[in-house]
């Protein structure tokens, strides 16, 4: 599917380029997202005709490059939604093995198991093993910690990180900060980051030029998306109140298991979808959990995010992609325009 | 009085004293009709605890059964009672010795909240 879109981006974004940053051009672009595709740009004007060509021409030429965000693994789950997690996870692994350009790294937002079991983790490692990309990060999922506060999970991932597991690193000079906000939840509240790691990132933050591109990454939402579902951050205005004077922020997050996005000034906010199962939008369930697509549908609803970061743009380019089409025709051609 | 009624009379008396005796004897015929130790069951389904708020007597043992198709836990929140994570159809039961009030938690899905009311 990555494949047959680039000749269509290219057609679209050509106009793009000669109008300048036209606003219709990139709404029907934006029109795209049902079909699982989305830009945002940020800062600059868009180099995305060079998104998918000129990236792997640049490749290491002035720091471009790409990762790959993956979530919601939940290895371990077996109901009607999806009985095989680990072939659906397989399936991302595969595709991002053959992706044209290979990802430099693959950040992974949480809930890798669902109960936290050790086998569960050991599947999960088995999978990942088999990826090209041999650098992976982690933040952990509220199913990543149901065993004393995620025991399990700090001993597999936590080597380097702070707390429940939150760290920080730099990359070709873009900032990457992943923080935990699935631990010591209140009741009737969402997700938290907690005094001591917003201490920490105030700090992690301080002194770094304003114009370092940021990438926040967390399991939960960092954006208030539907409380009544638990799907947003008590604490996080705490927290993007601390990257608010940088020129580029991307917020990654997963947990809801749908691709979700806004843009607020310089902030970018995106969430993946699940390797394992969908979830309803907001409301339109009785309630969060594992929603059942026919069989023939279910890659459709599963899907990975490719991120290109463009130098001379210092502009992140946020493309999600799904596991494969469906038994319908690849109608994106004609609705797209 | 006849001999025969005499008799009956005199063996009568004592009987009768006796069922008395015996009647005052054996407090547990209650007056007042309270059920023992019960057990009440609280189901979770769709990301929530039903009933949400139950009201029940010292010595209750309460019984939380999963049957929604993602894992939930029940937890105190004054750290009284704690499950381990329960899986669709796992149970965990806890029994309240004690009067008071303990609200509790889906610690996973920190939304969910629940109540006992033991009196």
């Amino acid at each position: 599917m990555i494949n047959n879109k680039p000749d269509l981006i290219d057609q679209k974004l050509q106009d793009l380029n000669n109008d300048g940053i036209d606003r219709r051009g990139f709404l029907k672009c934006m029109a795209w997202a049902g079909t699982g595709l989305v830009w945002t740009m940020s800062g600059g004007i868009p180099m995305s005709r060079a998104f998918a060509k000129t990236a792997d021409q640049n490749a290491g030429k002035g720091g471009d490059f790409s990762f790959v965000q993956i979530s919601d693994s939940h290895i371990g789950f077996n109901k009607p939604a999806n009985p095989d997690v680990t072939a659906t996870l397989q399936t991302a692994i595969n595709k991002i093995n053959a992706m044209p350009h290979q990802p430099d790294f693959i950040i992974h937002t949480g809930d890798l198991s669902q109960l936290s079991k050790p086998s569960e983790f050991d599947t999960l490692e088995q999978v990942l093993k088999g990826a090209s990309a041999k650098q992976i990060y982690f933040v952990p999922g509220e199913h990543d910690m149901l065993t004393d506060n995620g025991e399990q999970y700090l001993q597999r991932y936590g080597k380097g990180t702070k707390g429940t597991g939150w760290s920080s690193f730099d990359h070709r000079g873009v900032h990457f900060v992943g923080l935990v906000n699935v631990a010591n939840l209140k009741a009737g509240g969402m997700g938290s980051l907690g005094h001591e790691q917003l201490e920490w990132l105030e700090d992690d933050l301080k002194g770094r030029s304003a114009s370092t591109p940021i990438v926040l990454f967390a399991h939960i939402p960092l954006w208030t998306i539907y409380p009544d579902w638990g799907w947003g951050t008590d604490d996080s205005e705490q927290a993007l109140s601390y990257v608010k004077r940088f020129g580029s922020v991307t917020v990654l997050n997963g947990h809801i298991h749908q691709i979700m996005q806004k843009i607020e000034g310089k902030v970018s906010f995106h969430t993946a979808m699940s390797t394992a199962f969908p979830q309803p939008a907001p409301g339109t369930a009785p309630s969060a959990g594992p929603l059942k697509v026919p069989a023939d549908q279910l890659q459709r609803v599963l899907g990975i995010t490719d991120v290109n970061y463009l130098v001379s743009g210092r502009s992140l380019a946020i493309v999600d992609s799904p596991l494969g089409a469906s038994g319908s025709s690849a109608s994106g051609s004609g609705s797209g325009s | 009085m006849t001999k025969d009624r005499l008799w009956v009379t005199s063996l009568a008396t004592p009987v009768v004293i006796t069922m008395l005796l015996l009647l005052v004897g054996f407090p547990n015929v209650k007056a007042n009709d309270q059920p023992s130790a019960a057990n009440v069951a609280v189901k979770i389904d769709n990301f929530a605890f039903g009933p949400q708020a139950i009201t029940v007597p010292v010595g209750t043992t309460v019984t939380w059964t999963n049957s929604d198709d993602i894992p939930h836990t029940v937890v105190s929140t004054e750290g009284v009672f704690k499950s381990k994570v329960m899986d669709t159809d796992e149970k965990f039961s806890y029994t309240f010795t004690k009067a008071g009030t303990f609200p509790y938690l889906c610690s996973i899905h920190p939304k969910m909240t629940g109540k006992v009311v033991v009196q």
